[in-house]
């Protein structure tokens, strides 16, 4: 088979450094001393102002509502990658429900079918592949990455959505990070709050696997 | 995969040179829409190809995917 294990979309991002290991380690990193940095301060200016003046309490607590409400965004930001991007029953969606289970494995499917979101083992991690985007959980299960990447057709049906990014990114792992659009790396309790309800097991399943 | 779900779009065996001709046909008529060929290899595994495997139990044509 004249087949090639590099993904042709590739050839669309040719400025983007590929999103292997070490560069995920690295964004982690980022990300982590990105989110002390938005906190710390105000925590800081919070406490400094209580203990100069107990009567600035409200701006002290307005302080650490904000070093409580911009982590939340950013992490919100990173779940939403995954949200469900179409609502309601499409034409085509039972026979790319048949074609997606086909793809998945026993296991995988019946986590799809209840959370939406397609679980995949790769060399990077632990995938949770949805509609219009996936979470990695890297190994040890302490970070999640979120991407953000979709077919281009956006009028597909659900599944057929998720069943082609499973595809592009069973043929080249590092190809799909990298053409994906990076969106937030952080804890994945982080992630979990942000996840609509019925995706959380689906998150919980990926980080024991990546255990 | 398309907006029915998925359409098959030709059949072909490794003995019928002619079933053969025409899926290649197809092939190349779809990869001019833009469409990808993806060989599934089993769990976990997938191969693209820019020409018809004549041995192949499936191919699946996708369209190309982009950070959102």
């Amino acid at each position: 088979m004249a087949g090639v294990q590099a993904l042709p979309e590739l050839a669309a991002v040719p400025w983007r450094q590929p999103t292997d290991a070490r560069w995920l380690r690295r964004w982690g990193r980022i990300w982590h001393a990105w989110t002390l940095l938005y906190t710390v301060p105000f925590i800081a200016a919070a406490v400094g102002m209580m203990w100069l003046e107990p009567l600035a309490a409200p701006v002290a607590l307005a302080a650490l509502a904000h070093a409580w409400i911009i982590p939340e965004l950013y992490a919100f930001r990173g779940a939403s990658v995954v949200r469900p991007k179409t609502r309601g029953e499409t034409p085509g969606e039972p026979v790319a429900q048949g074609l997606l289970a086909d793809l998945l494995g026993h296991d995988a499917r019946e986590l799809q079918r209840r959370t939406g979101l397609a679980l995949e083992r790769g060399g990077l991690g632990v995938w949770l592949v949805g509609q219009g985007g996936a979470l990695l959980v890297t190994p040890g299960g302490r970070r999640v990455h979120c991407f953000c990447v979709a077919a281009t057709d956006h009028e597909l049906p659900p599944s057929d959505r998720v069943a082609h990014l499973l595809l592009a990114l069973r043929v080249d792992e590092e190809g799909f990070a990298t053409v994906a659009n990076h969106a937030f790396a952080g804890a994945p309790w982080r992630v979990r709050r942000r996840l609509p309800q019925p995706m959380r097991p689906a998150l919980e399943a990926a980080r024991r696997a990546a255990q | 995969m398309d907006r029915t779900g998925h359409t098959t779009l030709a059949e072909w065996t490794a003995e019928d040179d002619a079933a053969f001709a025409d899926a290649v046909r197809e092939f190349g008529d779809q990869q001019a829409l833009g469409y990808i060929g993806t060989v599934p290899d089993g769990p976990g595994k997938a191969t693209h190809v820019r020409e018809l495997p004549r041995d192949a139990d499936m191919v699946i044509l996708r369209r190309p995917i982009a950070g959102g």
